[in-house]
């Protein structure tokens, strides 16, 4: 399977994108921005920058269904020495206490581990977004757990079912198989163990076109199949919202869902959500050094409203603390039920 | 009134029953969320159990808004089918154990 930007699909244009989201002024699906006018909530502002989520690149030994990066091997979009060394320098300088690294498969960029190993010589905590597979992909990455143990970072992974099933189906054949191996290299190194502070959380997103279900069952129900099944422990699951956008938007659009998934996200919407989205405490830093909100405003070429400060280069920590967030109708997709962030539901 | 009896998009207006009826139906729905709460039986074990119930009273509400729900949880397609069967087998049941109702009449009035 290829990216829709190698495809030289309509969507891989996020200006397609967006028309579809704006619904081409057909207003068939209500505002999102008027939601949030309706209870005094605009602009919406951020409340500092605690989180710090680099896309180190988007390239990736998978091609998932519902990918909203459209990564895959054939993207080549890397972040390079020079941009990680900007990125550090403005963590050096920032009270910013979490650095959230993400791709792609962010251990293919082939500087990842120097990466790593200086963000740890800040002090500051890491989150690596690690898609399992990558860990058997290649000898070279069969030693990823130790070194993640030997960095105490949080490793934070994708497993949308403990059943083979629905994991392939999503994610592609064997990809179940892979995952509960590294998933058990990680737990032979200490991860997700009782006693270990080494950190294991899993993500649930949907196979499909609906949304998640109470991520404290879906944890409690994980956690008996996989101890059960294949001796896997973990600390937490995150019930992740699937975006309408990229390669998710696509397979809604493809099977007809579009329309019922939007109305689906719009119904759902949760005012008690806003409060905690994720935008207003995160920045995110594409594999070029640009600013966004989040990771899926990156996708969507949406940049921070600070336009002094759009760039690693111009970076003002002031600014970006208080900035105006950038919405647009797929922000319905962490505002529906429980709410959906990168650390998983937002609300009780 | 449409030309039909059942419409997909009545299904997000039930709601609208309040309209005629506010007092029994805030108690009906009030009554309804708390069915579907995880206690002795988990939420997701009861929605597969509404899947069952759905087809056995044949509502086109129900099994949409169960078929999702019970899939959403995390059923395979598998289970979800098992649990049409023993729908199934129960109405089966009901029907077939009533012949033994008809035996009974027949050998009463028979020769």
């Amino acid at each position: 399977m290829k990216s829709l930007k190698v495809l030289n699909h309509k969507l891989s244009d996020t200006h397609n994108q967006l028309a579809i989201l704006e619904d081409a002024g057909l207003h068939r699906h209500a505002s999102f921005t008027d939601k949030l006018a309706e209870m005094g909530e605009l602009p919406l502002k951020a409340k500092g920058v605690e989180i710090f989520q680099i896309n180190v690149g988007k390239m990736c030994n998978q091609v998932c269904k519902h990918c909203h990066v459209d990564a895959g091997p054939d993207r080549k979009e890397i972040m390079t020495v020079e941009t990680m060394q900007l990125c550090l320098k403005v963590l050096a300088n920032s009270t910013i206490t979490t650095v959230d690294l993400t791709g792609g498969a962010p251990e293919m960029n082939p500087n990842f581990r120097w990466f790593v190993t200086e963000l740890k010589k800040l002090d500051k905590h890491i989150i690596v977004r690690c898609n399992l597979t990558i860990v058997l992909a290649n000898k070279k990455f069969n030693d990823l757990p130790e070194f993640f143990r030997e960095h105490n970072v949080e490793v934070v992974s994708s497993l949308p079912s403990f059943t083979k099933d629905r994991t392939d189906r999503q994610r592609g054949n064997g990809v179940f198989e892979d995952s509960i191996k590294a998933l058990q290299m990680l737990n032979a190194v200490g991860y997700g163990m009782p006693d270990s502070s080494l950190q294991l959380n899993l993500v649930y997103n949907p196979a499909g076109a609906f949304l998640p279900p109470s991520q404290q069952a879906l944890e409690d129900e994980y956690k008996v199949e996989l101890l059960k099944n294949y001796s896997i422990r973990f600390n937490h699951l995150y019930a992740i919202t699937n975006m309408p956008i990229s390669r998710y938007l696509d397979y809604l659009i493809s099977t007809g869902n579009y329309d019922k998934y939007m109305e689906k996200l719009v119904s759902a919407f949760n005012p008690a959500a806003v409060e905690s989205v994720m935008c207003r405490n995160t920045i995110s830093v594409s594999w070029d050094g640009y600013l966004y909100d989040c990771d899926f405003n990156q996708m969507l070429e949406l940049p921070v409203s600070t336009t002094d400060s759009r760039h690693l280069i111009d970076f003002d920590l002031n600014q970006l603390n208080t900035r105006d967030i950038i919405l647009n109708q797929h922000c319905y997709g962490c505002t529906a039920g429980a709410g959906s962030s990168c650390g998983g539901a937002i609300t009780a | 009134m449409s030309d039909h009896y059942y419409n997909a998009d009545d299904l997000a207006k039930f709601g609208n029953i309040a309209e005629y009826q506010k007092e029994l139906a805030d108690k009906f729905f009030s009554y309804y969320g708390e069915v579907f709460k995880d206690s002795h039986l988990t939420a997701k074990e009861k929605s597969l159990i509404a899947l069952a119930v759905a087809h056995a009273v044949q509502c086109p509400y129900c099994i949409d808004a169960y078929s999702t729900d019970a899939y959403e949880k995390g059923y395979s397609e598998q289970q979800m089918m098992e649990a049409v069967h023993v729908a199934a087998a129960i109405k089966g049941g009901a029907v077939l154990v009533h012949g033994v109702q008809m035996m009974n009449k027949v050998k009463e009035i028979g020769m």
